[in-house]
């Protein structure tokens, strides 16, 4: 229960943490917040021969509004951006779905960048980025290359991200003022990884529905955006029937795997349910 | 900046004391408090994090300190659960727990009062659902939580006071 030995580097720059990927070629890792990642070494589960730890580098630390959008430094603490008035105003889902993420001792050394990289499809985050379909910033030797959720998600625990690339900037675009939002979470206990997470955001248009936004956590190995289930509320609105209609559609559109936390079928169920319940509380917080 | 074996120099202020030692990179903050400054009592608990009985306040913000590395806390200022006690009096935390049964075999006391304190002061006047949320954070075996419950909310006020 203590980390096998690795050699440890701070660097102060972004271009020095990616000078010192390129010198491992593969065999370092990049220590974020270190909730997912800390545990995995006092498991020795993981062990990379050296850590390049970003938490000594200030300018990955941020939070700034541009051209419609938020942008947030991979650094940046999950504790920062759950007390952040910009993004309780620009993102409100964002806000909600943070008190969900661990627990406040948790979020104090948790970020938004690291949870996005360790793509646990359980997580919060990277429902979030698919539900509002931002951004992640990767910056290599050769640049910068920007990838949408789609592209960025592989499977369990696995991105598009390069052994010498550093998730540097997560980018979502700012939430109308009228949308309506909600995050819907079922865990056995308070903060422990969702079973099933649900994203929603809706922009009403009386009881028509103009736009609505859908995407799960811990439903497969991916987040999976609900598109079809989106699309039956935008072409049949807010009644009852619809919603009942959106949800059941969320249930065929998942296949979740089984483990000991919960079976297939009943991830399949709480999808729907939680489809259901997050479409009526979006709905009603939402302006005209 | 650290090979493997090379022992690497910390310093940080713990409990308003200046501290600094030498240890390998991998040490986890946890242990350094313990074993290199002597400060038994913040515990070690499940070490991945889950069960919360190491959480001190870094910087004044609770966090794990079984994840987390000693080298990383290097500037920092900590404070552990001997800290809280001033002059041989207790903390109105502590006192409060001492008066609703708050512990039992007292192993996840340091983690649940520092966690309490942080809460308390994010969250200064509680619901009682606010306080169930905020003690999830870490695990007691014996009490069934209610005397912790009564605890905290007991303290609130008299925190709030000052």
């Amino acid at each position: 229960m203590k980390p096998p030995k690795f050699d440890y580097h701070a660097p102060k720059a972004v271009d020095e943490a990616l000078a010192l990927l390129a010198r491992y070629d593969g065999e370092a890792k990049i220590l974020a917040g270190g909730q997912s990642l800390m545990p995995l070494l006092n498991f020795r589960l993981s062990r990379p021969a050296a850590l390049i730890d970003l938490n000594r580098i200030p300018a990955l630390a941020y939070i700034k509004e541009a051209d419609g959008s938020v942008r947030f430094g991979a650094m940046t603490r999950q504790r920062t951006i759950e007390f952040s008035p910009v993004v309780a105003k620009r993102l409100p889902l964002l806000t909600e779905a943070t008190r969900w993420v661990g627990h406040l001792p948790i979020r104090t050394r948790g970020t938004i960048g690291g949870s996005i990289a360790h793509a646990d499809p359980s997580a919060e985050y990277p429902a979030v980025l698919t539900a509002l379909d931002g951004e992640v910033i990767a910056r290599g030797p050769k640049g910068e290359r920007v990838l949408k959720p789609r592209e960025f998600f592989q499977t369990y625990l696995t991105t598009s991200l390069a052994a010498d690339e550093i998730l540097t900037e997560v980018r979502l675009p700012a939430m109308s003022g009228v949308a309506g939002y909600a995050f819907e979470e079922f865990a056995r206990r308070h903060g422990d990884f969702a079973i099933i997470g649900i994203a929603a955001v809706v922009v009403r248009d009386g009881s028509r529905c103009s736009m609505a936004r859908l995407a799960t956590a811990g439903a497969g190995p991916v987040p999976v955006r609900l598109r079809a289930a989106e699309e039956i509320l935008e072409r049949e609105g807010f009644g009852d029937d619809a919603i009942a209609r959106a949800a059941a559609k969320a249930q065929d559109l998942v296949q979740p795997d089984a483990d000991i936390h919960a079976s297939s079928d009943y991830r399949r169920h709480l999808t729907g349910v939680l489809t259901g319940r997050a479409i009526k509380r979006a709905m009603a917080k939402a302006g005209r | 900046m650290a090979d493997k074996s090379e022992l690497v120099t910390v310093r940080m202020k713990v409990n308003g004391v200046q501290h600094e030692g030498r240890c390998e990179p991998r040490k986890l903050l946890v242990d350094f408090l313990r074993e290199d400054l002597g400060l038994t009592g913040t515990h070690v608990g499940c070490e991945h994090g889950i069960c919360g009985a190491c959480t001190i306040l870094l910087d004044g913000e609770a966090a794990r300190s079984c994840i987390m590395l000693a080298v990383q806390a290097d500037g920092a200022e900590l404070q552990t659960i001997e800290g809280l006690a001033q002059n041989g009096k207790l903390h109105p935390l502590q006192q409060a727990f001492h008066e609703h049964h708050g512990l039992q075999c007292g192993f996840c006391t340091p983690g649940m009062l520092m966690t309490a304190l942080d809460f308390l002061r994010v969250k200064p006047d509680p619901s009682e659902a606010d306080i169930r949320e905020g003690i999830s954070a870490v695990l007691c075996r014996c009490t069934g939580y209610q005397g912790i419950i009564n605890a905290v909310k007991a303290a609130a006020p008299v925190l709030r006071r000052g």
